[in-house]
C-alpha cells in the first residue's frame, strides 16, 4: 500500500504538478492564437516573440522594482510588474496592426499573405527583443521559492517520496484560471465580447447587424497581447527566461490551438492540457514508478521512458499529425469564438 | 529565354558588387560569398518552387536544408567498421521494425473502420508493441555503437562514397521527408502545412543533435572528402608552384583561389542546371496548371484538376532542390554542424531572398539569392561601422555605447524582417517581377 | 412615390452588368415581392438597395431622400433590416444571444421588442438557450427574420426566406411575414416560389434579365395569363 501511494507521489510531483502550471501556460498561448484566428483569420506566427516581448517588459520593470527595494511578499515581484508589460505589448501590437495587418486587411488579403506577413512581423519582434535585452539567460523570479517542499511533504506523510510545490506552479494555475475566468465571461457575458463572437462566426452578418470590425479587430488584439504576456511571464518565472524559447513554444501552442479546434477558446484551453500532459507522459522516465509497482525481481534496468525529454517537443508535433490525420477540425470542431 | 535590359543590368550590378569586394577586401572574400550566392540562389529556387509555382508556404527550409547536410555526411565519410559490427545489426532491426510498425498501425487503421471507437485502441495498441519492440532491438545497439571509440568516432558512419553523390541523396532525403510532412497536411487550410513545416523541421533539427549513433550530434563530423583538391597538396606539388609564380601570384593565395574557383565552377554548374529545369517546367502545360491552380484554386478543382496532388508534387519537388543546396553546403563547408541550422538562417533568409527578388520568377529568385546573401554578410561590417560611429561621441566604455555595439549583430535579424515587411508592402511583386503568360 | 424605392438601377459583379435599368419600390404596411426566372437579377437588386453593390447608375430613395451612397449599417441605422439567403444566422450563438446582435446598433433596452419577436415566433422562446446552428431550417430563419427584426425596422428586406425549407414551412412562414407586414412594417424580399409569393404579395415586380418586365399588384399579375404562361407555369 505504501509502495502504491509512494508510487502515486511520484507520479504527481513530476507529472501532475509541473503539467497543471505547463498546461496552464499553453493555454493561456493557444487562447492567444485561437482569439487572432478567429477574428483575424490568420495563424499568429508571431504570437511567440509577442510573448517573449511581454515579458522582456515585465522583466525590465522588476528588475527596476527589485532595485527601489519593491516586493511582493511571498510572490514573485512580476506580477506587479505584469500590467505594465501587457499595456506594452497592447501597445506593440495595435501599432503593427495599425501599421502592418490592417493595411491587408483592407485588401482583402488570403491568409497565406497574412503568414507570411506574420513571420516577418515575428522576425522584427524578435531583433527588437535580442537587441533590447540580448539573447542570454534572464532569472527574474524571487519570494518564496516553495510552497511545500519535499522534505515537509515526508516529514507530514511518512512516505519515502516527497511532493513539491514551487510558488510559481501555484501562482501560475491561479493566474490562469483568473484570466481564463475573465477572458469568458467577457465573451459570454458582455455585448462587446458578444460581438466578437458573432464577427468570428459570420463576418457578413456581423457587419450587417452593424458590428464595428475596427472595434472588434482591436480588442482582440488587446486580449491577445495581455494574454500572451501573462503566459509569457508565468512560463518565464516557472522555467526561466531565454528569447529563444519563445519561438520554440510556437510548436506545442499551434498544436494545441488545433487539437481544440482552432478559433474555439474552450478547445484551446483543453489542447494546451493535452499537449501538456503528453509531454511529460511521453517523456517521463517510469523507473521508479515501475519499481514500487513490482516485486523487487522484477524491477526494471532501463528508465522505462517512452521517448527522450530531448524529443519533449516533437511530442506536439505528433499530437499534431494525429489530429491532422484524423480529425482536422480538432476534437471540439473548431472556428467559433 | 529572352531577358529585359533592366534584368541584365540588375545582375551586372550584383556582379559588379562581388567584384568590387574582390579588390576592396580580397579576391578570397569574394569568391566565398560566391560560392555561398550560388548555394543561397538554389535554395530560393526550391522555395520559389513551391511558393512562387504554387502557392505554398513552406515554413521548415531549415529541416530539409539539414537532411541535404546529413546526406553528405552519410555519403561521404568511411564507415565505421567496430560500430556496424557492434550495433549494426540491432540498428537496422530497429528501422526494420519502424517501417513494419507503420506498415501494420496504416493496416490497422484501414481494417478497423467500423469499429467506431475501439479504432483508435486498436490502432495504438498495434502503433505501441511495435514502438516496444523498435526500442528493445535499437537502444542496446546504439548504446554499443556510441561507445565505439567515443572521442574520434562513436556513430555507425558512412558509405565512404564521392561526396557529390550526396547531391543527389540530399534531394531524396529531402523529398522523402516533403512527402511524408505533405501527404500529411496539404489538402487542410494553408497554415496546416506551415504549421507541419515549422514542426517537421524542428524535429529533424532536434534529431541531428542527439542522435550521436547516427550523427555524432553536437560533437560534429569534421574533415569531410572534399570533391576538389586541397590546398595543401596543391602547395607541394611542384607543377602548381611553377605555374602560380608563372602568374605572377603568391602559391597559397593562388591555390586558395583555385579551390574556391573549383567550387563556384561545380556549383554554377548545378544552379544551370536547376534554372533550366526550373525555367521548362514553368513554361510547361504543368507549369501552366500549377500557376492555374495557384491563382484560383476553386476554379481549377472544378475542372477536374486534383489540386491536392499536384501541391504535393510541387512541394517534394521544391524541398528537394532545397536538400540539394543543403547538401552542396555541407560540402563547402567540410564539417556537418547540426547545430548551425537556425531557423533565422535557413528559412527565414531563404524567404527574404523569394520575396525581394520577385516570387514566381525563378530568375529573381537567383538574383534575391545573391543579393540577400551578399548583404547578410557585408550587413556585419557595415553595422558595426554605422553603431561605432553613431555612438563616437559617447564615452569609451558608456554602457549605452558598449550595449548598442554588442547587439549590433541583432540588427540583422530587425533589418531583415523589416525587409520582408517592407517589400510585400511596397513592391510585392520583386525586384524581377513574374512574368504573365 | 413610393417609401424606399430603387429606381433604374444598373450594377453588376465586376464585369458584365445583371440589372439594366431596373427599378423596384415598397410602401409601409405593403408586401413587394420580386419574382422572375434564374440570372434575372433579383438578389442582385436586393443587395443593391441594401448598398452591398455599388450602382453604377440610378439611385436609392428612402423617404425621398437619396441614400445611394450610403454603406449596409449606416441603412441598418436608417431603420431597413435585411436577411440574407445564406449564412443568415450566427451558428454557434444561442437564439437569445442572435437576437441581441440584431440589437447591436441599439443602445435603449430591447427587452420589449425581443418579447415581441418571442410573440411573433414562440418556437424561438422554447429554445432561446440552444445554439443557432442546432436548429432546423425554418426555424433557423424564423432567428434569421427575428434578428433583423430587432432592429425595429421600418423596412424588412428578405432574399429568399423560403429556400429549402418544405411547403409546410413556407405557408408558416408566408403567415408569419404578413403579420410582421401588418405592425407597418414594409416588406420587400424576393422569392423563388412565385405563384405562392404572388398570392400573399400586395405589389409585385416580374424581373427579366435585370429589368422590369411587369409590374403590378399581385392579385393582377397572377390573373395577368402571359404571366401565367412564362413565369408561373400555367
Amino acid at each position: 500500500m505504501t509502495d502504491f501511494l509512494n508510487a502515486l507521489v511520484i507520479l504527481a510531483n513530476f507529472i501532475l504538478v509541473p503539467g497543471l502550471a505547463y498546461g496552464s501556460q499553453l493555454a493561456l498561448g493557444a487562447l492567444g492564437v485561437t482569439l487572432v484566428y478567429g477574428v483575424l483569420r490568420f495563424s499568429n506566427f508571431a504570437h511567440g516573440e509577442t510573448m517573449a516581448f511581454g515579458t522582456m517588459l515585465v522583466i525590465l520593470v522588476t528588475w527596476m522594482l527589485q532595485g527601489a527595494g519593491a516586493s511582493f511578499g511571498p510572490l514573485p515581484t512580476a506580477l506587479l510588474a505584469l500590467p505594465i508589460g501587457i499595456a506594452g505589448a497592447v501597445v506593440l501590437c495595435l501599432v503593427t496592426d495599425r501599421l502592418v495587418y490592417r493595411y491587408y486587411r483592407r485588401q482583402r488579403a488570403s491568409s497565406v499573405i497574412y503568414l507570411i506577413v506574420s513571420v516577418g512581423v515575428m522576425f522584427v519582434y524578435n531583433g527588437l527583443i535580442r537587441f533590447v535585452i540580448g539573447p542570454r539567460d534572464q532569472n527574474f523570479t524571487d519570494g518564496q521559492r516553495f510552497i511545500m517542499k519535499a522534505r515537509e511533504f515526508k516529514n507530514m506523510t511518512g512516505l519515502n517520496e516527497g511532493l513539491a510545490i514551487k510558488t510559481t506552479q501555484a501562482v501560475t494555475l491561479g493566474t490562469a484560471v483568473v484570466t481564463v475566468g475573465i477572458v469568458f465571461w467577457f465573451l459570454n457575458k458582455t455585448r462587446t465580447g458578444k460581438s466578437m463572437r458573432a464577427f468570428s462566426d459570420n463576418e457578413d452578418l456581423a457587419l450587417l447587424s452593424g458590428i464595428n470590425p475596427d472595434r472588434v479587430v482591436m480588442i482582440a488584439w488587446i486580449m491577445t497581447a495581455a494574454l500572451a504576456t501573462i503566459a509569457g511571464t508565468l512560463y518565464g518565472l516557472d522555467k526561466s527566461f531565454k528569447p529563444f524559447v519563445y519561438l520554440q513554444l510556437l510548436l506545442p501552442i499551434f498544436a494545441a490551438a488545433i487539437v481544440g479546434g482552432v478559433g474555439n477558446p474552450l478547445g484551446a484551453i483543453a489542447g494546451g492540457f493535452v499537449i501538456a500532459f503528453s509531454e511529460l507522459f511521453v517523456t517521463f522516465a517510469y523507473k521508479r514508478v515501475v519499481t514500487y509497482m513490482v516485486p523487487e525481481s522484477m524491477a526494471p534496468e532501463g528508465l522505462v521512458q517512452i521517448l527522450s525529454t530531448d524529443y519533449k517537443f516533437a511530442v506536439s508535433f505528433m499530437i499534431l499529425v494525429i489530429v491532422l490525420l484524423v480529425k482536422p477540425t480538432g476534437i471540439f470542431s473548431g472556428k467559433s469564438l | 529565354m529572352t531577358m529585359s535590359g533592366r534584368n541584365i543590368g540588375l545582375f551586372a550590378l550584383m556582379a559588379l558588387l562581388l567584384m568590387s569586394v574582390g579588390f576592396i577586401q580580397s579576391w578570397d572574400v569574394s569568391l566565398t560569398l560566391l560560392n555561398l550566392c550560388i548555394i543561397s540562389a538554389i535554395m530560393a529556387l526550391g522555395v520559389n518552387i513551391q511558393w512562387g509555382y504554387a502557392g505554398l508556404f513552406n515554413v521548415g527550409t531549415m529541416g530539409f536544408a539539414a537532411l541535404g547536410g546529413l546526406a553528405a555526411m552519410l555519403v561521404s565519410v568511411p564507415p565505421v567498421t567496430a560500430a556496424w559490427e557492434a550495433g549494426g545489426a540491432g540498428v537496422v532491426g530497429g528501422i526494420v521494425a519502424a517501417v513494419v510498425t507503420v506498415i501494420a498501425g496504416m493496416y490497422a487503421w484501414r481494417k478497423t473502420a467500423d469499429m467506431g471507437r475501439s479504432r483508435y485502441w486498436v490502432t495504438g495498441l498495434v502503433v505501441l508493441v511495435g514502438y516496444v519492440v523498435l526500442r528493445s532491438l535499437i537502444d542496446p545497439a546504439v548504446s554499443a555503437i556510441e561507445k565505439v571509440d567515443a572521442t574520434k568516432a562513436g556513430y555507425l558512419g558512412g558509405f565512404g562514397l564521392p561526396i557529390i553523390f550526396s547531391w543527389l541523396v540530399g534531394g531524396v532525403f529531402a523529398a522523402g521527408a516533403a512527402w511524408v510532412v505533405g501527404r500529411i497536411s496539404l489538402g487542410l487550410r494553408s497554415d496546416y502545412l506551415a504549421i507541419a513545416t515549422l514542426g517537421i523541421s524542428e524535429i529533424i533539427i532536434y534529431m541531428l543533435k542527439f542522435e550521436d549513433w547516427l550523427t555524432r550530434g553536437v560533437k560534429n563530423v569534421a574533415g569531410l572528402p572534399r570533391p576538389v583538391p586541397y590546398e595543401v597538396d596543391l602547395n607541394e606539388s611542384a607543377g602548381f608552384q611553377s605555374w602560380a609564380t608563372g602568374m605572377g601570384l603568391e602559391v597559397e593565395t593562388a591555390s586558395s583561389i583555385l579551390v574556391k574557383l573549383c567550387y563556384a565552377g561545380l556549383f554554377s554548374i548545378v544552379l544551370l542546371v536547376v534554372l533550366y529545369l526550373s525555367e521548362v517546367a514553368l513554361r510547361s502545360p504543368w507549369g501552366r496548371m500549377m500557376r492555374a491552380i495557384r491563382d484560383n484554386e476553386t476554379a481549377a478543382a472544378a475542372m477536374g484538376k486534383n489540386v491536392t496532388s499536384r501541391h504535393l508534387q510541387v512541394f517534394i519537388l521544391g524541398s528537394a532542390v532545397i536538400g540539394v543546396a543543403g547538401a552542396m553546403l555541407t560540402t563547402l563547408d567540410g564539417q556537418f554542424t547540426p547545430t548551425t541550422y537556425q531557423p533565422l538562417r535557413f528559412t527565414f533568409l531563404i524567404w527574404v531572398m523569394v520575396i525581394v527578388g520577385g516570387s514566381g520568377n525563378n530568375w529573381g529568385a537567383v538574383l534575391g539569392g545573391f543579393v540577400i546573401w551578399f548583404f547578410w554578410i557585408e550587413a556585419e561590417p557595415i553595422g558595426h561601422w554605422l553603431m561605432s560611429t553613431l555612438t563616437s561621441g559617447m564615452e569609451e566604455g558608456h554602457w549605452l555605447r558598449l550595449h548598442l555595439i554588442e547587439s549590433a549583430a541583432h540588427m540583422r535579424l530587425l533589418t531583415m524582417g523589416l525587409v520582408l515587411l517592407l517589400v510585400l508592402r511596397f513592391a510585392p511583386r520583386g525586384l524581377i517581377p513574374e512574368v504573365k503568360r | 412615390m413610393s417609401f424606399l424605392v430603387g429606381e433604374n438601377m444598373v450594377c453588376g459583379y465586376g464585369g458584365a452588368d445583371i440589372l439594366h435599368g431596373c427599378t423596384v419600390g415598397v410602401d409601409p404596411g405593403e408586401i413587394a415581392v420580386v419574382v422572375g426566372p434564374n440570372g434575372a437579377g433579383k438578389s442582385t437588386a436586393m443587395k443593391a438597395m441594401f448598398g452591398m453593390l455599388d450602382l453604377k447608375e440610378g439611385q436609392v430613395l428612402l423617404e425621398g431622400e437619396d441614400i445611394t451612397g450610403l454603406k449596409p449599417q449606416e441603412r441598418v441605422l436608417r431603420g431597413m433590416g435585411f436577411v440574407p439567403q445564406n449564412h443568415n444566422v450566427f451558428t454557434g450563438m444561442t437564439v437569445e444571444e442572435n437576437l441581441e446582435m440584431g440589437a447591436f446598433i441599439r443602445r435603449d433596452d430591447i427587452a420589449a421588442t425581443m418579447e415581441q419577436v418571442y410573440g411573433l415566433f414562440p418556437i424561438l422562446k422554447e429554445k432561446r438557450k440552444q445554439p443557432a446552428g442546432e436548429l432546423s431550417g425554418g426555424q433557423r430563419q424564423q432567428v434569421a427574420v427575428g434578428r433583423a427584426l430587432m432592429t425595429q425596422p421600418k423596412i424588412l428586406m428578405l432574399d429568399e426566406p423560403t429556400a429549402g425549407v418544405s411547403p409546410i414551412v413556407m405557408d408558416e412562414l408566408f403567415d408569419r411575414i404578413i403579420e410582421v407586414a401588418q405592425t407597418g412594417i414594409a416588406i420587400l424580399m424576393v422569392e423563388q416560389n412565385a405563384k405562392q409569393a404572388l398570392n400573399i404579395a400586395d405589389r409585385g415586380f416580374v424581373l427579366v434579365q435585370g429589368r422590369n418586365a411587369y409590374t403590378d399588384t399581385g392579385a393582377a399579375l397572377m390573373a395577368d395569363p402571359e404571366v401565367r404562361r412564362a413565369f408561373l407555369g400555367g
